[in-house]
């Protein structure tokens, strides 16, 4: 009995130890962020501060807010989009096969894997000539077309579990192609919706590549402003941690209150269904 | 399945048709931004575009073997290779321990998966911008280390250990490309942790309660039973973590940036940098191509499986 309660007692305290560690950055982070200019010294990084000073968020808040709003008019749409376009394509390539679409399918796929250094350059000049570089609906349309791969693998994943007999049964009824996607798959997959908008959302916020190639200065979204502040000498590092909280705090929201989504996501854009 | 349709082959349908063409445009896209931009990619990674003016006249292989001869193009070969080494690895002995840690039915697991998973909700920016403060020699960790008396150098560190001259540079494990490496596992233990877990809650219990009966240890059922079954997860594991350890940027651009002697670059910042820094584009390119080759080599015999297993 007492060996039993002191295995367990072992694997709580290797746990905790790995969860205080794994959380120490985000002790850092709102504790620097919450001291006042004085305190922010580096040989106090671990002290709790002497009094709470916003001082730190408004600064940054002030740097980052015109960019935090860019991020806001490109992921809306750009999700929004993505997730359409992909659950159509899902809804195609699993009750709609016809020969060669799991190899159009993988086609598609491959997309997902590629570095994007690999079609940067073409990009960014075909960008230039539509006049849509340095644009947020340049980069929009940018995030919508690399996240088709992987809208397309997740709905397509989603749509395999919904029973072919229904698809034939409502053709029976008389119902077309776009009927049985406006009433049977889509009111099926409002979960599949979900679990898609929130994994485009996440990555599109927190991408990097693109928007810092694609957009200069004013058109700038988030991450690339964060990144812009953190390689700034004038700026204190208090006013840095507070704004990677910000620039993470729409994900981390996210997560919070649709972590169940979040990780069926992630499950779903790497196990093949 | 595949049989059913293709039985139907013969009446292609009025519907059939639109769903194909509701496919197209979807086609259209990936063929012109993936396929058709990286044939384009390549065409200048053999030509002399090496400034802001367009230059295609053809260079052969020029620009592969400048790189191939270049000491940060070495350096970087070197730094991914043992940062990917490092990073699966722990990633994968992390996200196993843990995972049969929680599946242990303790109390409070659900917290317990929530703080491990959280940073896959970050982005790699605000990691590095969190980790290079963490990580900075004179504060973060090393306030705590200074009672022990060892102050590392973290990602300023240059030396290179267990090094020998190979080509230009000295091959062997860069010290600053650990500090980088525990930033990314930090970020990504939570994506190995969940498959891990999805995986042992597929594991019956009665299989493990039948080796019970038989008298197998806790630790044996762990070795001989639960590992073997978890060993296609480790697979995907491996190749996601893979594909994106050899095209990480962000991480590295936002937490050190190439550093002293190029000891934690990486062919994504060299990339990005001679590209749209140095107008080097047909450089830049040939970078890139090497990456995604690189990546190739794991993403398409890992679709190709995938694939058959579909039929």
């Amino acid at each position: 009995m007492t060996a039993v309660n002191l295995g367990k007692v072992f694997k709580y305290l290797i746990l905790v130890v790995l969860a205080i560690v794994f959380l120490m950055p985000v002790y850092v982070i709102i504790v620097t962020s919450l001291k006042p200019l004085d305190e922010v010294s580096l040989d106090q990084m671990w002290a709790l501060p002497s009094s709470i000073d916003f001082s730190s968020y408004t600064e940054a808040f002030a740097n980052l807010a015109p960019n935090f709003m860019n991020s806001i008019y490109l992921v809306i749409p750009a999700t929004i989009l993505s997730a359409l376009l992909g659950g159509m394509n899902g809804y195609v390539l699993s009750k709609w096969k016809f020969k060669g679409a799991d190899t159009l399918f993988t086609v598609i796929l491959f997309g997902m894997f590629i570095p994007y250094q690999s079609i940067l350059i073409p990009l960014i000049q075909f960008l230039r000539t539509i006049e849509l570089y340095n644009t947020i609906p340049g980069l929009i349309l940018v995030h919508v077309v690399y996240g088709l791969p992987i809208t397309t693998l997740m709905f397509r994943n989603f749509y395999a579990n919904i029973p072919d007999q229904m698809i034939e049964a409502a053709k029976i009824d008389g119902a077309s192609f776009l009927g049985i996607f406006r009433h049977i798959m889509i009111p099926l997959s409002i979960t599949g919706f979900v679990v898609v908008a929130i994994w485009q959302f996440t990555n599109i916020w927190n991408e990097f590549l693109f928007a810092v190639t694609i957009t200069t200065s004013d058109q700038q979204p988030i991450m690339v402003a964060l990144q812009n502040l953190s390689g700034s000498q004038i700026v204190q590092w208090n006013v840095q941690m507070a704004g990677a909280l910000i620039a993470a705090l729409p994900t981390l929201l996210v997560y919070i209150f649709l972590g169940k989504y979040f990780v069926r996501g992630l499950l779903a854009g790497s196990v093949k269904g | 399945m595949a049989n059913t349709i293709n039985g139907k082959r013969k009446r292609f349908s009025k519907d059939q048709w639109t769903a194909i063409a509701f496919l197209i445009p979807s086609l259209i896209l990936i063929f012109i931004f993936v396929y058709g931009f990286i044939g384009w990619t390549g065409y200048v990674s053999v030509s002399n575009y090496n400034s802001l003016v367009p230059d295609f006249s053809f260079a052969g292989l020029k620009n592969y073997l400048y790189l191939f001869n270049d000491f940060r193009f070495q350096a970087d070969l070197r730094n991914t290779l043992f940062f990917t080494v490092l990073f699966i690895g722990l990633v994968i002995v992390l996200g196993i321990g843990i995972a049969i840690l929680i599946d242990q039915k303790l109390k409070g697991e659900s917290i317990f998966r929530n703080i491990f998973l959280f940073p896959m909700a970050l982005s790699f920016v605000v990691t590095g911008v969190v980790w290079q403060w963490l990580l900075n020699p004179s504060t973060g960790f090393n306030q705590f280390l200074k009672v022990f008396g060892i102050q590392p150098k973290w990602y300023t560190d240059t030396n290179i250990l267990a090094g020998f001259e190979w080509g230009s540079i000295e091959f062997g494990l860069p010290v600053a490309i650990i500090a980088v490496v525990i930033a990314a596992v930090w970020q990504m233990t939570g994506f190995s942790l969940a498959m891990y877990l999805a995986g042992l809650r597929g594991i019956p219990d009665e299989l493990r309660e039948a080796a019970r009966m038989d008298g197998a240890s806790e630790f044996q059922i762990y070795r001989k039973i639960v590992l073997p079954m978890l060993l296609p997860i480790t697979m995907s594991v491996v190749i996601i973590m893979a594909h994106i350890s050899l095209k990480i940027f962000d991480l590295i651009y936002a937490m050190t940036g190439p550093g002293a002697n190029f000891v934690t670059d990486v062919p994504g910042v060299y990339m990005f940098e001679t590209t749209f820094r140095g107008n080097y584009y047909a450089n830049g390119a040939a970078i890139a191509i090497i990456m995604l080759l690189l990546v190739a080599v794991f993403i398409v015999p890992y679709l190709w499986n995938s694939r058959k297993g579909d039929q």
